[in-house]
């Protein structure tokens, strides 16, 4: 064969192989929803975490702000200490609230951000001061178990 | 004394087999190091992209549009019990782009190029074209062996890359076009599930490794061919059973290190 065919064949062969590439990356996966803008880090203690990973979505009104970048415990306090990375677009004041939700009845967990209103704003490095736990299912039904017990005793 | 005998065969065989792998290793070895040529005559690289990338096209692309139909009818049969039907696309992206997009683009890559490729090297041998390269102070390796080598490690990204997204469309189009799953929610879930360094990048690399691997087993199964019309067609078996499995036990391991614990 010509070997300016042949070139002509594999430069469309690469090209092709690219633009999969770049569709994949695009269209299937995240690339085009990643944070390329700068982001602050904020810390905030949980007593329990639950079921949240590392890379969980940070939502607040609903609108993707930011992501879980780190979950540690800390021993001095026996908590759970999650470090987020939020957009530096989005600023929060010093007395918001961070709470563990879920997505749907058994959907992945994320950090909602409910923002208080205070002036000053936090910072990076900052750490969010109001925060509640994920709901454990157990502990849930347990409460239940237990208040339904405790009425049934006090009827009798 | 049969119990000698025995031994004697059974040490026989270990002692060719580890010979065997020691002459693969110092084959795979040469390969590397006279790997200069092919690229600064990149276009003996080029003309073997041609035939093993660029003809096996055809195949890869009609083989991951059906895969993605599969994929989508049977996941939308299962997803639908349990009233899911929105995750089918992050169904059909994550297990295409993972495991089903790497791994059958190699299979179809070994018995496609690969076979041809041992064939072709095995042929050169029992034709006595290598030794004549040989006599006029050219390299066999360095001129057929590692332009095809090269050859096969960049072509099988490309193909494995082409194979997801032809999947994805093909998945696209059952579940979408044809079962009526909501697209919105068929391309979000799928968006929101795949992560580019975690999913896209790992099958790359899972890819590039199955493409070593298999043209690797092909050229060392060609050059080390009998020559001999048998020996020529058991080398080419050969190349197609070790490279698939090859393919699945290194999937296997890859899958272990970078999908655990998530």
């Amino acid at each position: 064969m010509e070997r300016t065919t042949l070139d002509l064949w594999v430069g469309a062969f690469v090209v092709a192989g690219i633009a999969a590439l770049v569709i994949l990356a695009m269209k299937v996966g995240n690339l085009s929803t990643y944070n390329v803008s700068d982001t602050y880090e904020l810390d905030a203690y949980f007593t329990n975490i639950g079921g949240l990973k590392p890379k969980a979505s940070i939502k607040s009104a609903g609108v993707l702000v930011g992501r879980v970048t780190g979950i540690t415990l800390d021993t001095s306090r026996y908590e759970a200490k999650v470090t987020m990375s939020i957009d530096k677009r989005y600023q929060f004041p010093r007395d918001t609230f961070a709470n563990i939700l879920t997505s749907g009845l058994l959907g992945e967990q994320y950090i909602g951000l409910v923002p208080g209103g205070d002036d000053a704003m936090l910072k990076s490095g900052d750490e969010i001061k109001h925060t509640q736990s994920a709901m454990v299912l157990e502990n849930l039904v347990g409460k239940f178990l237990y208040n339904k017990a405790a009425e049934g005793g006090s009827s009798k | 004394m049969p119990v000698i005998k025995n031994l004697r065969a059974i040490g026989h065989r270990s002692v060719d087999a580890v010979w065997r792998l020691g002459y693969a290793s110092r084959f795979f070895v040469m390969t590397l190091l006279y790997s200069g040529t092919s690229f600064r005559r990149f276009h003996l690289t080029v003309r073997e992209m041609f035939f093993t990338g660029v003809m096996s096209l055809i195949i890869i692309l009609v083989a991951g549009t059906f895969v993605g139909m599969v994929l989508g009818l049977q996941g939308y049969e299962t997803l639908k019990r349990y009233g899911s039907e929105s995750a089918l696309g992050s169904l059909v992206a994550l297990s295409l782009v993972r495991e089903l997009g790497p791994v059958l683009s190699a299979l179809l890559f070994a018995s496609r190029a690969g076979s041809a490729m041992t064939a072709e090297i095995g042929l050169m041998k029992a034709t006595e074209q290598i030794d004549a390269m040989e006599l006029m102070a050219v390299n066999p390796i360095a001129r057929v062996v590692a332009p095809r080598f090269w050859a096969g490690v960049i072509s099988m990204p490309l193909l494995s890359a082409l194979f997801s997204a032809m999947g994805v469309f093909g998945g696209y189009l059952v579940g979408v076009v044809l079962i009526g799953v909501d697209e919105g929610s068929f391309w979000s879930q799928m968006q929101s599930a795949v992560d580019f360094q975690h999913d896209i990048m790992n099958g790359v690399i899972k890819s590039v490794v199955f493409g070593v691997a298999v043209t690797a087993i092909s050229l060392f199964e060609g050059y080390d061919a009998p020559p001999t019309a048998e020996g020529v067609s058991g080398a080419t078996t050969r190349t197609v059973v070790e490279s698939s499995l090859a393919i699945l036990i290194l999937d296997f391991i890859l899958t272990a290190f970078m999908f655990r614990g998530d």
